[in-house]
């Protein structure tokens, strides 16, 4: 038999250490390439059932199948982590596997924004996705597959529409405006109170109902399970499911080049300096190390999209060659990917690494645009914002209790697609059981609305 | 340094519990389940759509074809989403300088730039394949034939019933829950007993029985003469598969008699008819009398329930129009039912020969009725128009030698 990865496991531990990397314990396990590729697709080792997952599953199955990626693991942080590796992993795989868990573990310990969403979510998703879908198993034996499906195909078309400022456990809004400030009391008010007068009828303050929402409220999937009137309560608990999930998902989504960046940085650092390591298992984890990180597939001259292996690799090793550990290890602690690219992406950097802003040209050639640092950078970002999902919040409440959704086209320049829209507001009007409507922008910026009553 | 639980301990027993590949990971996959959901919901998709896959009309031109393909795209399940920008913006990386041109755009397909959710639009299209016999399942749920009445004489047919159970039987009848429940009943009375003996085994039993039979027969005509054109036939010929396939599913003893004709008529068997085609001048007379002659040599409308189903784009010969009208008047008095339709994929707004004839009979009390194909998405259309009108008829009492 073969020399077994785990068998380096320990001695990788103790070189992370004496690097100064902190984690908590992280259990692995070996997974067919099925189970790897479904865990790609729902997110979630056990996650709630839903056809497009089933969709999605085959579409992947079929890139696999055509060579088009690879999986080598999924890292599920938390306390303890989990870490699938795929069982078809040769030798060399696994020990640049499990050095880059280890990178991912420290990574996602220390990140704030990972610390803040397990505070909230709690350090134990994967129980917790399990017993969310354990609950769906039970509601689909209540009310019947169908009626489980609406709810979910609802919830699940909105899954990007979080407020990750506001929390994942929140107060209702207060019903009434809050009273005005009380009058400061200066020389000026007390000598005032003084004097005569009938002021005996002191402006009595009426409260005031606020209006719903007090604000334009960004996290539709708690707004709908808090204020839809005749939704059941197992209907409310299915969309608060799907916010905690996504709530966990956020600081994957929004750290991911810095987090698979630092991941790499180090499984290339262990190995390097791991000399436990037979010379070819070193020469095989490198090279599949080369290929994670090529900006470039080995056969192109340029790409047109950026690998964000690559991007947060060359962008550590830099940080940490000039500024050294420490500094490395604040930015850890403190940033996410835009504050990350924004602060750390520089100019000759970019120049470096060949990065360049492009467009396509309608029905042509695609066409390099001037270098622009800032423009550059935003680039990266644009599809990074509340999960790459156009801008979309709830607006008001009307008193026929129509729910009015609104597309902030000024954000993301361009209309929604309203077909596509038309589509979500009947799955949303389902659970909603009014009409719903939702203003954004035609190609020529002009105000249209799109709207749907629930089916009777 | 090390905030973690000292030393190796606590990681050892995940690892070792970890060695083992879990079996289970290969018995159940939820992947598969949900994509036997997405499936379903497909198939659900495409009875809606129906129609253009009925009209698919090389399913009738292979004998052996049972199975239709149908090409699909994966469904969608919707999200908020950009409209498409005709000049989209992105980053890449590589040997390029300001105002480069690189050649036409190929997707990036790096594995890169996927969104987590999942956003892109995945454009895969599937082959879905599916049983003729599902597909006339879903049509013919609510399809009858209009007007069918049980006919005496020799419309009795004996037919093999379950009924009952014995001790003894054919090994594929045997029902293994009422075995287990003989069982169940005889260990309970003693202990120690053995889980089964042959005196628990059930066997389920036949029985002949006799059954009114609803005897009918079913005339297909078809006008294949020079003014209906390739695409006009295959229309005709797409209806009366459909019908066909659907009739014989849902009555057994059934005959359908497949006629066509142009100045002349002729009597075909079920697959040649399928083949044929003609050439020449149009005579409906010759048609509908080939129909009587057949009729009244094998199929007495007393004891059978007959049916025509004219197909024709109504271009009938002028002098034709008072021997056709002859025949059709006698083959309505006869027949439950008679249908028209005319195939008008060219366009026409006046009412046709063919098409007068049958309104004429219609005003007259017959039961009568005709519809129109212009194209495929019709065809569905028209079989439902003829197979679910049987209560509308009946309202209008029209049906011939219904008896109050």
């Amino acid at each position: 038999m073969k020399p077994d990865w785990r068998s380096h496991l320990p001695r990788l531990e103790d070189l992370a250490r004496e690097h100064g990397l902190s984690w908590s314990p992280v259990i692995f396990e070996a997974v067919p390439d099925s189970f790897m590729t479904e865990i790609a697709v729902y997110g979630l080792p056990v996650r709630m059932p839903h056809w497009s997952f089933g969709a999605r599953y085959i579409y992947q199955l079929l890139q696999r199948h055509m060579g088009y990626s690879r999986l080598f693991e999924v890292v599920f942080p938390g306390n303890p982590g989990r870490a699938y590796v795929a069982s078809s992993n040769g030798l060399a795989d696994n020990v640049l596997v499990a050095a880059h868990v280890l990178g991912h573990a420290d990574f996602s310990k220390n990140n704030l924004l990972f610390r803040r969403s397990q505070e909230q979510v709690s350090e134990h998703i994967i129980e917790h996705a399990a017993s969310h879908a354990r609950q769906i198993e039970r509601d689909i034996e209540a009310h019947g597959f169908n009626a489980v499906e609406r709810v979910l195909d609802a919830a699940l078309s909105l899954e990007q529409y979080i407020d990750i400022d506001c929390g994942l456990r929140r107060e209702p809004y207060p019903e009434y405006e809050p009273p005005p400030p009380p009058v400061s009391d200066d020389a000026f008010r007390s000598r005032f109170a003084t004097l005569d007068g009938d002021d005996k009828a002191a402006p009595q303050s009426r409260r005031i109902r606020a209006p719903l929402p007090p604000h334009p409220e960004k996290d539709l999937l708690w707004f709908i399970a808090m204020y839809a009137s005749d939704m059941e309560s197992w209907e409310r608990d299915i969309f608060l499911a799907v916010r905690a999930e996504s709530f966990y998902f956020y600081p994957v989504y929004a750290t991911q080049t810095m987090n698979e960046g630092w991941a790499s940085y180090w499984h290339a650092r262990l190995l390097r300096e791991a000399d436990f390591i037979a010379q070819d298992t070193y020469l095989d984890a490198i090279k599949c190390h080369s290929d994670v990180v090529r900006p470039v597939a080995a056969e192109e001259q340029i790409a047109l999209a950026v690998n964000p292996y690559h991007l947060g690799f060359t962008l550590w090793e830099e940080i940490i060659k000039e500024g050294g550990i420490d500094a490395a290890r604040q930015i850890v602690r403190e940033d996410d990917d835009f504050s990350f690219l924004r602060n750390h992406l520089t100019r000759e950097r970019a120049a470096e690494m060949g990065l360049f802003r492009y467009q396509k040209q309608a029905n042509g050639p695609v066409k390099v645009l001037s270098e622009d640092i800032d423009e550059l950078r935003e680039a990266i970002l644009k599809d990074k914002y509340n999960f790459g999902a156009p801008r979309v919040s709830v607006a008001e409440v009307r008193s026929n209790g129509t729910l009015v959704l609104e597309h902030h086209s000024d954000i993301d320049k361009r209309g929604l697609d309203t077909d596509c829209a038309k589509k979500v507001l009947e799955y949303v009007a389902h659970v909603w059981r009014r009409p719903v409507v939702l203003k954004t922008i035609d190609a020529a910026s002009k105000t249209v609305e799109v709207s749907t009553t629930p089916a009777a | 340094m090390n905030p973690d639980p000292p030393g190796n301990e606590p990681y050892g027993t995940p690892y070792a519990a970890a060695q083992a590949v879990n079996d289970w990971y290969e018995l159940f996959s939820r992947g598969s389940r949900d994509w036997l959901r997405h499936s379903e919901k497909i198939r659900e998709a495409v009875r809606d759509h129906l129609p253009q896959i009925v009209s698919g009309s090389d399913i009738i031109s292979d004998d052996g074809a049972r199975t239709v393909r149908v090409p699909v795209r994966m469904l969608e399940h919707y999200r908020f989403r950009l409209r498409t920008d005709s000049e989209p913006q992105g980053v890449g990386q590589g040997a390029a300088k300001p105002g480069d041109l690189l050649g036409p755009a190929n997707a990036g397909s790096k594995p890169g730039g996927k969104g987590a959710g999942g956003t892109e639009r995945g454009s895969a299209e599937l082959l879905l394949e599916f049983k003729v016999n599902d597909i006339i399942e879903w049509m013919w749920d609510e399809l009858k034939l209009p007007n069918l009445q049980p006919r005496v004489g020799q419309s009795e047919e004996a037919d093999w019933k379950r009924e009952g159970w014995d001790r003894r039987g054919a090994r594929s009848r045997l029902d293994r829950r009422r075995s287990l429940k003989e069982s169940v009943k005889r260990r309970a009375l003693e202990s120690s007993a053995p889980s089964f003996i042959d005196e628990d085994l059930r066997f389920r039993q036949l029985t002949r029985r006799r059954q009114p039979a609803l005897r009918a027969a079913v005339f297909f005509l078809l006008d294949v003469s020079a003014s209906m054109t390739d695409a006009d036939r295959q229309l005709a010929k797409t209806f009366f598969f459909w019908v066909a396939a659907g009739l014989r599913r849902e009555y057994r003893s059934l005959d359908i008699v497949f006629v066509a004709h142009t100045t002349d008529a002729w009597e075909f068997g079920e697959s040649d008819f399928f083949k044929v085609a003609g050439s020449g001048g149009t005579v409906a007379s010759a048609g509908l009398r080939k129909v009587t002659e057949i009729m009244q040599e094998r199929f007495d409308p007393a004891t059978c329930n007959v049916y025509l189903f004219y197909a024709s784009d109504g271009d009938n010969a002028m002098d034709d129009r008072e021997p056709a009208r002859a025949a059709l008047e006698s083959i309505a008095k006869a027949a439950r039912y008679s249908g028209y339709v005319e195939i008008t994929s060219g366009l026409r707004s006046t009412q046709s020969e063919t098409a007068r004839l049958f309104d004429e009979l219609g005003v007259h009390g017959s039961a009568v009725g005709r519809c129109s194909i212009k194209d495929p998405n019709d065809v569905i259309a028209a079989v439902r128009h003829f197979f679910t009108l049987e209560s509308q008829s009946a309202a209008t009492g029209a049906a011939p030698g219904s008896e109050p």
